[in-house]
């Protein structure tokens, strides 16, 4: 099965981080992706700019509406993604464990939906 | 037709029966359904053509074959049809009728069950129901009503959960050694959770449902066969056991409390004691460190040791909670150590102590908080107080029996 791992995190907290712990901690993020590049299970994944620079668009009545946002009102923010191959949701947890950020923010475990096999 | 002659084999065979479809089919929905049409099929056919000498068999080979023709029938999912021919060769390799001559395999089957009902990605809720329809083989009906419920809304949560298990990809597996003791711990939680919603139901007219006690240490029993010699397993039998030994007399014939200090002693089930008291010693023997279960049972133990009731050893009493405590600092316990601390150290002491934890405001069930201190202020002869605490305790009550006693107590106090 497919999961999208969905990383979540204060995103001022990870901004008020100093140069040092910065660079440690995207140093744990490479060991990691090159972990499960190894493994077999990496399919994608990448770092979000913050939520300041996301816009929000919506179709209303054939009418498209952009906004600024979402704003950072949640107490963690979506930062990244990794989307990976797994056996089952215990492989996909034990992996989402492993991802850096789960230390202090949060990982969503998502399935992937595939349309049934003809 | 009259299903009753045959529901003793039903309950005593679907748990094992679901497992092993489980692992055939390779879906718990498709699974479950498959029981469902066994299960019909035998009630049509067993009146005329008597038992089969192996129904355990006799109910997944038709189970299985069922699904088998409906899939083919309906020409569902390509790869759903080449997992079930493969599956049909294996067993038929392996074994043309899968019979007890595969013990292990359907013990690890129903591991494998219950560690799938258990799992930590569905609601707790949602755990101890599954576990009770599919484990246990309790109607949908049966488990509503335990949890009174409706039976359109547990229905409901049962095919959510069980769609979460596909959709999710939630494992029918027994997992892997550095998981497996936290996943154990997640089981004995939703057996415990089954066990004192019988042992002291929340609300309702009825003090014990005799049923859920049953259901639980059948499970625990069951958990500890599967995996023996897990002190944790072990301290969790032990205290249900020990607990529901005092069963008869807990409630009179009327249907009202008995407190255990009011308790004949007589009723209580010496086996179930006995029983219950070798499994905590071994428990306790046991390297690692102590499961919380094995205290509390521990605790259950030296009551149900004591003869009468001025020979318990309330010292020890009060000496285990505090261990307790350390492992599990929760309101509950403070408060059943405050009560132990009151037969030591007097009432006066425990209300410090009842008064300490309230302040806090951490008390979910604020009325059994109140209840007992309404008891301790009445030891106080602290009439008035006493009155007012156990008036607080009947407003929130939602259990008849228990209301009853508040109100009993009420009466004796005579203040009105």
């Amino acid at each position: 099965m497919q999961y999208l791992l969905l990383i979540y995190s204060n995103e001022a907290q990870i901004a008020a981080l100093d140069q040092a712990t910065t660079a440690a901690l995207m140093n744990e993020y490479r060991e990691f992706t090159q972990g499960i590049i190894k493994g077999g299970q990496f399919k994608a994944g990448d770092r979000l700019k913050p939520t300041s620079t996301a816009t929000t668009v919506r179709v209303r009545n054939g009418k498209t509406v952009t906004t600024d946002g979402p704003f950072a009102e949640t107490r963690e923010q979506l930062g990244g993604y990794y989307l990976i191959e797994a056996k089952d949701l215990d492989e996909a947890t034990a992996i989402a464990a492993r991802i850096p950020g789960a230390k202090v923010g949060s990982i969503e475990v998502r399935p992937i939906w595939f349309p049934a096999s003809p | 037709m009259d299903p009753a002659p045959f529901e003793a084999v039903f309950r005593q065979e679907a748990g094992r029966v679901l497992a092993t479809l489980i692992r055939l089919l390779g879906d718990f929905e498709l699974a479950e359904e498959a029981r469902q049409e066994a299960f019909a099929t035998a009630l049509e056919q067993w009146p005329a053509a008597g038992v089969p000498s192996n129904p355990r068999a006799w109910l997944i080979n038709v189970g299985r074959n069922r699904m088998i023709d409906r899939i083919r029938r309906q020409a569902l999912f390509r790869s759903k049809i080449l997992h079930l021919e493969r599956a049909d060769a294996d067993t038929r390799a392996a074994d043309p009728a899968p019979g007890d001559e595969n013990e292990d395999a359907f013990g690890d089957d129903r591991l494998r069950l219950i560690f799938t009902c258990c799992h930590p990605a569905l609601g707790i809720e949602s755990q101890v129901a599954l576990t009770l329809r599919t484990v246990c083989g309790l109607s949908t009906e049966a488990v509503a009503r335990a949890f009174l419920v409706g039976e359109e809304a547990m229905s409901q949560r049962l095919v959510r959960a069980q769609r979460k298990i596909r959709e999710a990809g939630i494992p029918y597996e027994t997992p892997e050694p550095p998981m497996l003791d936290e996943r154990i711990d997640g089981v004995l939680a939703v057996i415990y959770l089954v066990f004192t919603e019988g042992y002291a139901a929340t609300s309702g007219t009825d003090l014990i449902r005799t049923e859920l006690c049953s259901e639980a240490i059948r499970l625990g029993r069951l958990l500890d066969a599967l995996l023996p010699n897990r002190p944790q397993v072990r301290g969790l039998l032990a205290l249900m056991l020990l607990h529901d030994s005092r069963r008869q007399a807990r409630i009179s014939p009327a249907g009202d409390i008995v407190l255990l200090e009011e308790q004949d002693r007589t009723l209580w089930d010496q086996m179930q004691i006995r029983e219950g008291l070798a499994m905590v010693e071994e428990a306790l023997r046991a390297p690692g460190p102590v499961s919380p279960y094995a205290v509390q049972a521990a605790i259950a133990a030296l009551h149900a040791q004591a003869p009468h009731r001025a020979a318990t050893d309330w010292r020890q009493i009060v000496g285990l909670y505090e261990v307790l405590l350390r492992l599990q600092p929760t309101p509950v316990v403070e408060l059943n150590h405050a009560v132990a601390v009151s037969m030591v150290d007097g009432p006066a002491r425990a209300l410090d102590l009842v008064d300490s934890l309230a302040a806090r405001g951490s008390f979910d069930d604020y009325y059994l908080l109140a209840g007992v201190r309404a008891n301790l202020l009445q030891r106080l002869g602290r009439t008035q107080e006493a009155a007012q605490e156990y008036r607080a305790a009947l407003a929130r009550a939602k259990l008849e029996p228990e209301r009853r006693l508040f109100a009993r107590r009420l009466v004796e106090l005579g203040t009105d």
